[in-house]
């Protein structure tokens, strides 16, 4: 029993060694051990199936080379489809002409956002901007406070006019597009040139706090929507994606969670069937715990076989 | 129901056809894999039915799905005992512990099962365990205060989990409680430090009385890592029951087939929302219904 792709595909690249053209039935094989991998790395069906047959047409194409052996070609050329997808060069926060530079966050329940908001303050205050972080979860209890306190420990003041939900008041009543558009205000006296928007957890098909989401939007008219995800969603990552980038036109992605073990296909789930950038990474839950996303070390770990591709690399 | 579109469509379309062909084994399968079953249960599976098939020589898709549907509950497993051990001991409450990686929901379902166990007239109490997380503690003395139930809590952020939890059952003791709910930190399993805390946090609390239910939260959009979840978090902490919460979405939660099968955990509990009410026991056959359709 062969557990990673390494060994699997080792093992059928051992079948293919000494021949100098693949067959489709070396192509196929090889196919789908691919495939098996994508699945177990929770990349979506519908993501796998369209690129395991890109996969076999460049394949079927391949001009034989010295160095490698078909199957090493193959895996090659499934790296580069990976990186391709998953953009090839990290994009960077679009600043705004006229300060301030508005960031609105994003996402289903737990993902992330409030953690990431603090991250993100303490990341633009080190580069020497101004940022002031916005309390729009009036929902989720003690939402606001949990921002506060990450505002101190980043040093970020937090405007939030609002409670929100906390044990003197159990039931959500502020209006968060209200304090969205006054954050933005507040912003602009104080001379902050970012503000970052925290929003309350929601789910693809709630179409009232979806709608909520693009009114926020609507107000704030921001640089960014970044849209937040755990990198251990399965097969929910496709429905989760297309209904935020229906409800937000989200601009970017931004993966959290990946000190996990999760292989986090969602990544190409997302980046493939919305065409956005995934353009950071979270790792941690400590506020330094963040990074710019690399597309080549997501792929080499959705695909498990760091090992065979700097063998490849090395040919 | 965006999902349920995509997930219906391979059934739909399989039960239209007038023969059981490749393409009905390939819809089968993808619908397992879109609801997260992982690709070596649904393999299996497929195969199991291919099996049935050629004995009993059917010839209609829709006796496919039938038979689909009989494997899966079957998998799944009605007679699992699915009841949450929350009676009060002779001299002590029952001890409830909650556990999980982050974000997935535990603190709610703290939450909700207390306002469950104050609706069958029940003494609860909650021990905030979450001394890390910012406003951990706060955000689950508001769902005390919400359901009505006395949270302990320490006054001092970062203080050590395993003496709030200490201190929780033993006001839970003193006041003569009927069950202390103890909320833990998120912790990715894989963070070695961090799940040796939770084992130190049960082992302390076990001074004064065995725990008497662990539940695990898991999220229903959990992919494939849901698996290695569970295993690390019952080896730390013996886990007696899962909670799959955020079934109110398009995810199916299909992942905790391979759990149950694994590990003979059963999932007692679902979670439907993120209100006081929203949670509701686990119906087996409801359950492989949403995931089929
Ligand atoms: N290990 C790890 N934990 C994280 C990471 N990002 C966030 N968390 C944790 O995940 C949990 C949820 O994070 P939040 O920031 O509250 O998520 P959210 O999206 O704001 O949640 P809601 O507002 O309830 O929708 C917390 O326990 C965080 O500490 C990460 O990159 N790695
Ligand atoms: N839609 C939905 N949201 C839920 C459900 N359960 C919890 N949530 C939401 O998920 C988010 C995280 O819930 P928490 O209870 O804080 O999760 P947690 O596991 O305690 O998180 P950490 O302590 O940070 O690890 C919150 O926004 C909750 O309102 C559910 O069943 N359905
Ligand atoms: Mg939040
Ligand atoms: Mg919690």
């Amino acid at each position: 029993m062969f557990n990673s792709l390494s060994d699997r595909l080792t093992a059928t690249f051992k079948n293919l060694r000494g021949k100098g053209r693949l067959t489709e039935a070396d192509i196929d094989a090889t196919v789908r051990e691919i495939r098996r991998a994508l699945l177990d790395a929770d990349v979506a069906v519908p993501v796998v199936r369209a690129f395991t047959s890109a996969i076999k047409e460049r394949a079927l194409g391949l001009e034989v080379s010295q160095a490698l052996n078909p199957g090493q070609q193959i895996v090659k050329i499934v790296n580069e489809e990976l990186v391709g997808i998953l953009g090839g060069e990290t994009r960077r926060i679009r600043l705004a002409k006229n300060p301030p530079t508005v960031i609105m966050l994003a996402g289903l329940q737990g993902a992330g956002k409030t953690t990431l908001a603090g991250k993100l303050s303490k990341w633009l205050k080190g580069q020497g901007h101004s940022p002031l972080l916005v309390a729009c979860d009036l929902q989720r209890p003690n939402a606001v406070r949990q921002l506060q306190v990450n505002g101190e420990r980043a040093g970020v003041p937090v405007y939030a006019p609002h409670p929100g939900v906390s044990s003197e008041f159990e039931a959500a009543t502020g209006d968060p597009v209200a304090v969205a558009r006054q954050g933005i205000a507040e912003a602009r006296t104080r001379l902050h040139d970012v503000v970052i928007v925290d929003t309350a957890g929601r789910l693809g098909v709630d179409a009232e706090l979806m709608q909520q989401a693009a009114d926020i939007r609507e107000a704030i008219s921001p640089d960014e929507v970044l849209f937040v995800i755990d990198a251990m969603i399965g097969q929910d990552a496709v429905n989760t994606a297309l209904a935020f980038n229906e409800g937000v036109n989200f601009t970017g992605v931004v993966l959290t969670k990946l000190d996990g073990d999760a292989r986090g296909g969602a990544a190409l789930s997302v980046a493939s069937v919305t065409g956005k950038p995934v353009m950071f990474a979270s790792t941690g839950e400590g506020l330094n715990d963040f990074e710019l996303f690399h597309p080549d070390r997501m792929a080499s770990r959705i695909l498990d076989m760091g090992d065979i591709l700097t063998l490849i690399e090395q040919a | 129901v965006r999902s349920n579109n995509a997930l219906g469509k391979g059934l739909l379309a399989l039960l239209s056809r007038d023969r059981i062909d490749e393409d009905v084994w390939d819809e089968v399968e993808e619908t397992l894999l879109l609801a997260d079953l992982g690709t070596e249960p649904t393999l299996e599976l497929v195969d199991a039915l291919r099996e049935r098939v050629k004995v009993a020589g059917s010839r209609n898709p829709a006796e496919v799905k039938d038979m689909l549907r009989e494997e899966l509950v079957k998998l799944v497993d009605p007679s699992m005992d699915r009841s949450l051990a929350t009676q009060r001991h002779a001299d002590r409450p029952a001890i409830v512990m909650v556990v999980g990686v982050n974000g997935v929901g535990k603190t709610t379902t703290v939450g909700k099962l207390a306002r469950v166990l104050v609706a069958d007239d029940k003494d609860v109490l909650l021990g905030a365990a979450d001394t890390f997380r910012a406003a951990a503690a706060e955000q689950l003395a508001t769902w005390g205060a919400r359901v009505g139930v006395p949270t302990v809590k320490s006054d001092v952020d970062g203080a050590d989990p395993a003496s709030v939890a200490f201190e929780a059952v033993k006001a839970g003791i003193e006041q003569e409680v009927d069950v202390v709910l103890i909320d833990t930190a998120g912790r990715l399993q894989n963070k070695v430090g961090l799940m040796d805390e939770l084992g130190k946090v049960k082992r302390v609390v076990e001074k004064q009385g065995t725990v008497d239910e662990v539940l695990l939260v898991l999220d229903a959009t959990t992919g494939q890592n849901g698996l290695n979840q569970a295993r690390v978090f019952a080896e730390v902490v013996n886990i007696s029951g899962i909670v799959l919460t955020k079934l109110d979405g398009t995810a199916k939660g299909g992942i905790v087939v391979a759990i149950q099968r694994s590990l003979g955990v059963p999932v007692k509990l679902i979670g439907l929302g993120e209100g006081a009410d929203d949670l509701a026991p686990f119906d087996a056959e409801s359950f492989v219904d949403a995931l089929l359709n």
